[in-house]
C-alpha cells in the first residue's frame, strides 16, 4: 500500500523520461524506412555537427561558471553577508520569477533591451558608445548574457538556503582560533558548501545545455554555429532537412554528454563531502 | 593589576538593555563561573570577552591589554561552544591543528601539539575521524582540545556540557577542571546548572537580568546570599512569610510558630512582615539539632524519593515547608499525614531582602 502514492510519480517518469529517452536510443539505429543502421551514429562526426555540441558545451560552461559565481555571491550578500531584509525578500522574489523567465519572451525582452534598434543600445549610441559590431546579441557572448539571466538567479535561488545553514559558531569558532574572514571561507566555508556548489552548477550546465527556444528565437534557427537544440529541432521538423534518425542521434549525444556531465559531479561531490 | 579585568561593561540591543555595569576582576589560572538563568546576560558577557560582541559602554582588560576593539582573532583566546562547532569537513587532529594552521607554525610543531592535545583528551586512537563519527561527549573533549591547542591566554566556555547526557556531562566535568588546573589557564564557563557552576568554580558571578548580584566563592554564594535571587536561584530554599515579633531578640512568627533568627532584624519593628529563609538539608526532623534550635511543627504531606536524598513536604498552616534527609534503606522515609517537629538552628535563618542595585 505504501507504494501506492507513488504510483503517479512512477507513471510520470516512465511516461515522459524513461520512454522517450528509449524511443531515442532506438530510433538513433533506424533508418527513415526503419532499418537498423549506424550511418545516424556516423553521421554525428561531420563537422557542423561536431562544431554545433563544441558551441553548445562552450556556452553551456561559460553560462554555468557565470552564473554560478554571480549567483553565489548574490546568494552570500543576501545571506551571510548583512543585507537588510527586506533587500533579501526583494532578491529572492525576483530570483523566483526570473530563474523562470526563459524562452522566447526573454529573447524578445533582450532585443528589446540589447538588440541593435534595442533601448540599451541606443541609449550608448546617444553617448558616444557604440556596441555594435563589436558586440551581437545573436553572437555567442550575446546568448550567454541572454542564458546568465535566468542561471543566476537559478544560483541565488539554490544557494541561498545551503548558505543559511552555515553556522555562526562554526565561524566564531575559526575566528576565536585566530583565523581571518578569508582563511574562515578557504578551510571551512567553501569546502562546507562545495558539494552544494557543485550540484548546482551541474544543474545550470544541464539547464543551459538543454536550452532550445531562447536560442531559436535569438539566432532565427540558423545551423551554422547554432546550439545542438536547434540541430534537433532542424532535423525532425524542417521541410528540406528533416532527418529524424539524425535529431535522434543528436538527442542520445546530449544524453551521453549529460550522463558523463552528471558522473562527473557525483565523482566530485563525492570526493568533496567524504566527511558527512 | 589582575589577569582579566572587565570594567563598568554595559550592553545593549536597541531599546534592551542586556548588559549593565558588569564589573569583575579574575586572576591567572583562576575559575569563574558566570551563573543565571537564560537571558541574564552571562552568554553576552562571554561573547563581549570573547569579541563577538562590542560593548556599548566599558572596557576589558586581558593581561593589561585594553582588547575592547580588539577583533575576535587576535585576542588569543580559546572557545568552547554548547553545540562543540567542530569543523566538519575537517578530522579530529585537522580541528584541532586548526588554530596553529592558520597561525602559520611547521607542520611537526602542529603534529606534535596535536598528539599532545589527543592525549589530553585521552583519545589518541581518534584522529583521523571526523566530527559525525563521535558521540556528543568525545565532540565536547575534541572541541575543548581544539581551543586549548593554540596556547590561548584566555578559555572561555559557553554552556559546554547542556547538550550532554547527565553520566558525561559529571565526568567532562571533571576533566575539564582537571586540565583547566594541569594548565592554570584562568577560566571563564558559562552556566545555568548551578551544580556545575558550584563544583568547577573558584569563584561564581550570579547574574540575573543584566546585572551581578553577587560574586562569591561557592561556598559563600550558597550559604551566605545577598540577594533575595540568590537565595532562591542557588540551591533549593524554603522562603517561608513571617511577622516581627521582636526586632531587637531577632524573633519572628512564621504560620502562629515563633522563631529566632540568631541576630537583631536591623530596621525592623514588630508587626512588620519578612520573608524567612532556610535550606531544606539543614532542618532536621529529628533532635539533631538539640532543644535550643528552632521548632516548627506540621504534618506531611508530600515525600518525593530522589534517589541519595528523600525530600520531605510538610504543611505549617497556610505555608509549606521542604526538608530532606538521606536515604537509608533500613529506615522508613515519612509518610504521609504523619505529624513531625522541625528543628533548625536559628544561625541557619536568613532574612531575604530585594536584589541589590548596582
Amino acid at each position: 500500500m505504501a507504494w501506492l502514492g507513488v504510483v503517479p510519480f512512477l507513471a510520470f517518469i516512465v511516461a515522459f523520461l524513461l520512454w522517450p529517452a528509449a524511443s531515442i536510443v532506438v530510433r538513433s539505429f533506424l533508418d527513415q524506412q526503419g532499418r537498423l543502421t549506424l550511418q545516424n551514429i556516423a553521421d554525428l562526426s561531420q563537422p557542423f555537427i561536431v562544431s554545433s555540441y563544441i558551441y553548445t558545451i562552450e556556452l553551456s560552461a561559460v553560462t554555468a561558471a557565470v552564473g554560478g559565481l554571480f549567483g553565489l555571491l548574490l546568494a552570500y550578500a543576501i545571506t551571510v553577508g548583512g543585507l537588510p531584509s527586506w533587500a533579501r525578500a526583494g532578491l529572492l522574489g525576483f530570483s523566483g520569477v526570473a530563474s523562470n523567465f526563459a524562452g522566447i519572451p526573454l529573447a524578445f525582452a533582450f532585443i528589446a533591451t540589447l538588440g541593435q534598434l534595442g533601448l540599451v543600445t541606443q541609449w550608448l549610441k546617444g553617448m558616444g558608445v557604440s556596441l555594435y559590431p563589436a558586440f551581437s546579441l545573436y553572437s555567442f557572448w550575446g546568448l550567454a548574457i541572454t542564458y546568465v539571466y535566468f542561471q543566476i538567479p537559478l544560483m541565488v535561488l539554490i544557494m541561498a538556503p545551503a548558505l543559511d545553514a552555515m553556522r555562526r559558531d562554526w565561524r566564531e569558532a575559526a575566528e576565536g582560533l585566530g583565523a581571518t574572514g578569508w582563511q574562515y571561507w578557504r578551510f571551512v566555508g567553501l569546502p562546507i558548501l562545495l558539494p552544494a556548489i557543485l550540484g548546482t552548477m551541474a544543474l545550470l550546465f544541464g539547464n543551459a545545455f538543454g536550452a532550445h527556444a531562447t536560442a531559436f528565437a535569438l539566432t532565427g534557427g540558423g545551423s551554422q554555429s547554432s546550439v545542438v537544440t536547434i540541430l534537433i529541432g532542424a532535423q525532425i521538423s524542417s521541410d528540406a532537412l528533416a532527418n529524424p534518425g539524425l535529431g535522434n542521434a543528436l538527442a542520445l549525444g546530449m544524453i551521453v554528454i549529460m550522463t558523463i556531465t552528471i558522473g562527473l559531479y557525483s565523482w566530485l561531490q563525492r570526493l568533496s563531502e567524504r566527511w558527512k | 593589576m589582575s589577569f582579566l579585568e572587565i570594567n563598568g561593561v554595559r550592553k545593549t540591543f536597541g531599546q534592551s538593555v542586556a548588559v549593565e555595569h558588569f564589573e569583575l576582576r579574575a586572576e591567572r589560572g583562576e575559575f569563574v563561573s558566570f551563573l543565571g538563568p537564560s537571558g541574564c546576560g552571562k552568554t553576552t558577557t562571554l561573547r563581549m570577552v570573547a569579541g563577538f560582541e562590542r560593548p556599548s559602554a566599558g572596557h576589558i582588560r586581558i593581561d593589561g591589554v585594553d582588547m575592547t576593539d580588539t577583533p575576535p582573532n587576535k585576542r588569543k583566546i580559546g572557545m568552547v561552544f554548547q553545540s562543540y562547532a567542530l569543523f566538519p569537513n575537517m578530522t579530529v587532529a585537522d580541528n584541532i591543528g586548526f588554530g596553529m594552521r592558520v597561525a602559520g607554525r611547521p607542520r611537526a610543531e602542529i603534529r606534535a601539539r596535536v598528539d599532545e592535545m589527543l592525549g589530553l583528551i585521552h583519545m589518541p586512537e581518534f584522529a583521523r575521524r571526523y566530527p559525525a563519527q563521535l558521540s556528543g561527549g568525545q565532540q565536547q573533549r575534541v572541541a575543548l582540545a581544539r581551543a586549548l591547542a593554540a596556547q590561548p591566554q584566555l578559555l572561555l566556555l559557553d554552556e559546554p556540557l547542556s547538550a550532554l547526557d547527565a553520566k558525561i556531562r559529571l565526568s567532562l566535568r571533571q576533566e575539564i577542571r582537571a586540565i583547566q588546573r594541569q594548565l592554570n589557564i584562568t577560566t571563564i564557563y558559562v552556566t545555568h546548572d548551578q551544580e556545575e557552576a558550584m563544583s568547577l568554580s573558584d569563584r561564581i558571578v550570579v547574574m540575573n537580568r543584566g546585572r551581578i548580584e553577587q560574586i562569591g566563592g561557592p561556598f559563600e554564594v550558597y550559604n551566605f546570599p545577598q540577594t533575595g535571587f540568590v537565595a532562591s536561584f542557588v540551591g533549593t530554599l524554603n522562603v517561608l512569610p513571617a511577622e516581627v515579633v521582636d526586632a531587637g531578640a531577632g524573633r519572628v512568627r512564621v504560620d502562629g510558630q515563633e522563631i529566632a533568627l540568631g541576630k537583631p532584624i536591623s530596621g525592623g519593628a514588630a508587626g512588620q512582615r519578612l520573608s524567612v529563609a532556610v535550606r531544606p538539608e539543614i532542618i532536621s526532623p529529628n533532635g539533631a539539632h538539640g532543644p535550643q534550635a528552632n521548632q516548627l511543627r506540621g504534618s506531611v504531606e508530600d515525600v518525593t524519593f530522589l534517589g541519595a536524598i528523600v525530600r520531605v513536604r510538610v504543611r505549617l498552616g497556610a505555608s509549606a515547608v521542604h526538608f530532606d534527609v538521606f536515604n537509608n534503606p533500613h529506615l522508613a522515609p515519612p509518610a504521609h499525614g504523619d505529624l513531625v517537629t522541625l528543628r533548625f538552628p536559628a544561625e541557619s535563618c536568613m532574612v531575604i531582602t530585594e536584589a541589590r542595585n548596582h
